[in-house]
């Protein structure tokens, strides 16, 4: 049991996959205009995040490794077509706010990466709470830029106005540059909470701080070419 | 004997330059276009400027005491920053709008990236482009010279460039009317932002500091001369027009106080020069094809940013120094 509180909550600071991992950089920039997108992205990534981590640690003895990739873009593929027709019936205000976001979700770095790092070779329940833990951490960083940057972008929060704000809203942040401006510093406002905990930064280190290091294909060549 | 012989190691010869001497001849300098606004649009440009100027102050001060780093008060550097930008802004800007600027320029711009010295970029022309971007109704009230800016209907003028942008060819007669003379031009009788209107002052505050050698001469005579010639040729040969679009808009003021800033162009002399020819080419392309009347604050900005791939490519070579053969001893 503690194992499985562990697994979830790395998710969330230690192990943030858009603060910390760096991943799912292009949804997120793009999503977070207002809080409405930014948590339906969230929570629709993170549906689709938890189904093919069970699916693919389900399959994970069946599936040949040359052509695991392939594979695993088939399983969320299919979920993310479930999720998009979801949202096109039911929340057609949402579809039409992400836009091409959502069938993306195909590529999001953040799926695929746990799917290679995690769920290829874990057991099934650990990988949904693994997927839980990643999704509510995805969900919490896009929340939270969704909040900066519709507060002082529109000076609305939800839809309702913020006094003062909403007459005189800062429309950078709802552009490109202001969406990199709050994504810097909340990853090093991140960066620092983590780092009072002991826990290293997460700094582009060459292959070792790659989530996906102990699969990479181009990690074993280097292996083998050393020896 | 022992008192000739000194041994020490070095540097042996120091320089009696100093952070706050050279920013202190850049507030100088700067003194007789803030005089000239303040002549022209009252004294709500004095308090505009002071409130820049004390933001920036206070939050160099509180930045600094927060990152728990030593107070770079004294280097006057960010009092030199809330004075450029509020000589960027129009004279009607809300004053919380010119304190967020220079809280902007400060924090973000500079204190963030390690503090004086360490910005890639000019804090007061990125803070700038931030309120023109975020405000852009507020950031293009041009108010007209003795109209007093305290209301904020106060009579609005267009800017030349403004004018400038619609015409064709370089012929000038067309749009005579909404245009100042050109001696109107060098004194600054017309709408603009507080600091770049008056172009004899800025011109007088550049030649200041060459003299004083604060500034190199390279970086402002190629930005301007780029302009000047793109402006000839876009102009037909006009004389007029190119007169214009040279004491127009904040060409003066970016050429001598913001593209010259140290630690945001480059160190030599092949260098200055591309970064002169780059920052004039921008403007004028922004100038003539673009959507804006107005594009020397983006020029700055951009070829700010290429300096690290200038300085690269314009190394000094050591002295002695031989290219190494290609193909030679493995």
């Amino acid at each position: 049991m503690a194992k499985l509180t562990k697994e979830f909550s790395k998710g969330i600071i230690a192990e943030n996959p858009v603060l910390r991992l760096v991943l799912g950089t292009c949804p997120t920039l793009a999503t977070t205009t207002s809080v409405e997108s930014a948590v339906g992205m969230g929570l629709a990534a993170s549906i689709v995040l938890v189904c093919s981590n069970i699916v693919i640690s389900a399959l994970r003895k069946v599936i040949p490794d040359k052509v695991r990739i392939p594979a695993y873009i088939v399983v969320i593929a299919s979920f993310v077509t479930i999720v998009q027709m979801a949202v096109k019936a039911f929340l057609p205000s949402l579809d039409e706010q992400l836009g091409v976001y959502l069938p993306l979700i195909v590529v999001n770095c953040i799926i695929l990466g746990r799917a290679e790092a995690f769920a290829g070779k874990n057991p099934v329940l650990a990988s949904a709470v693994d997927g839980l833990g990643m999704g509510v951490g995805f969900t919490a960083a896009l929340f939270l830029m969704g909040a900066v940057r519709e507060i002082f972008g529109a000076g609305t929060f939800l839809g309702t106005g913020v006094p003062f704000l909403e007459s005189n809203p800062m429309l950078i942040f709802i552009l490109p540059p202001g969406g990199f401006f709050v994504y810097g510093i909340l990853m090093a406002a991140v960066n620092r909470m983590a780092e009072k905990k002991g826990k290293p930064r997460a700094e582009l280190r060459g292959c070792e701080a790659c989530p996906m290091a102990q699969s990479c294909a181009l990690k074993k060549a280097d292996k083998e070419g050393a020896n | 004997m022992s008192k000739k012989l000194t041994v020490s190691p070095s540097p042996h010869v120091r320089s009696k330059e100093t952070t706050t001497g050279i920013m202190l001849d850049v507030i100088i300098a700067l003194i007789p276009a803030l005089i000239m606004s303040v002549y022209y649009f009252g004294l709500r440009a004095l308090l505009l400027t002071f409130v820049c100027v004390g933001s920036a102050v206070l939050s160099e001060y509180v930045c600094r005491k927060v990152m728990k780093r030593n107070n770079t008060l004294g280097d006057l550097s960010a009092v030199v920053t809330g004075l450029i930008l509020a000589l960027n802004l129009p004279s009607s800007l809300p004053l919380w709008m010119g304190a967020l600027g220079s809280i902007i320029a400060i924090v973000v711009v500079k204190q963030m990236f390690g503090g004086i010295g360490q910005n890639f970029v000019n804090p007061a022309m990125t803070a700038r482009i931030i309120l023109m971007v975020s405000f852009p109704t507020a950031m293009a009230h041009w108010v007209a010279p003795f109209a007093g800016s305290w209301s904020p209907d106060a009579v609005t003028a267009a800017t030349p460039m403004a004018v400038l942008a619609g015409v064709e060819g370089g012929d000038v007669s067309a749009v005579a009317d909404a245009l100042p003379s050109l001696t109107g031009m060098l004194f600054g009788a017309h709408g603009g932002s507080m600091g770049e209107v008056c172009s004899l002052a800025l011109i007088a505050g550049g030649f200041y500091l060459i003299i004083r050698k604060v500034i190199s001469p390279i970086i402002p005579l190629c930005f301007i001369g780029t302009v000047a010639v793109f402006m000839l040729i876009a102009g037909k040969g006009s004389l007029e027009f190119t007169a214009y679009q040279l004491l127009g808009g904040g060409l003066m003021l970016g050429a001598f106080f913001m593209a010259t800033d140290y630690s945001t162009s480059p160190l030599n002399k092949k260098g200055k020069i591309i970064f002169g020819i780059g920052c004039g080419l921008i403007t004028s392309v922004i100038r003539i094809f673009g959507s804006l009347p107005e594009g020397v604050s983006f020029s700055i900005i951009l070829m700010n940013i290429l300096v690290p791939h200038i300085e690269n490519l314009t190394l000094s070579k050591p002295f002695g120094f031989v290219k190494e053969k290609k193909g030679g001893k493995a």
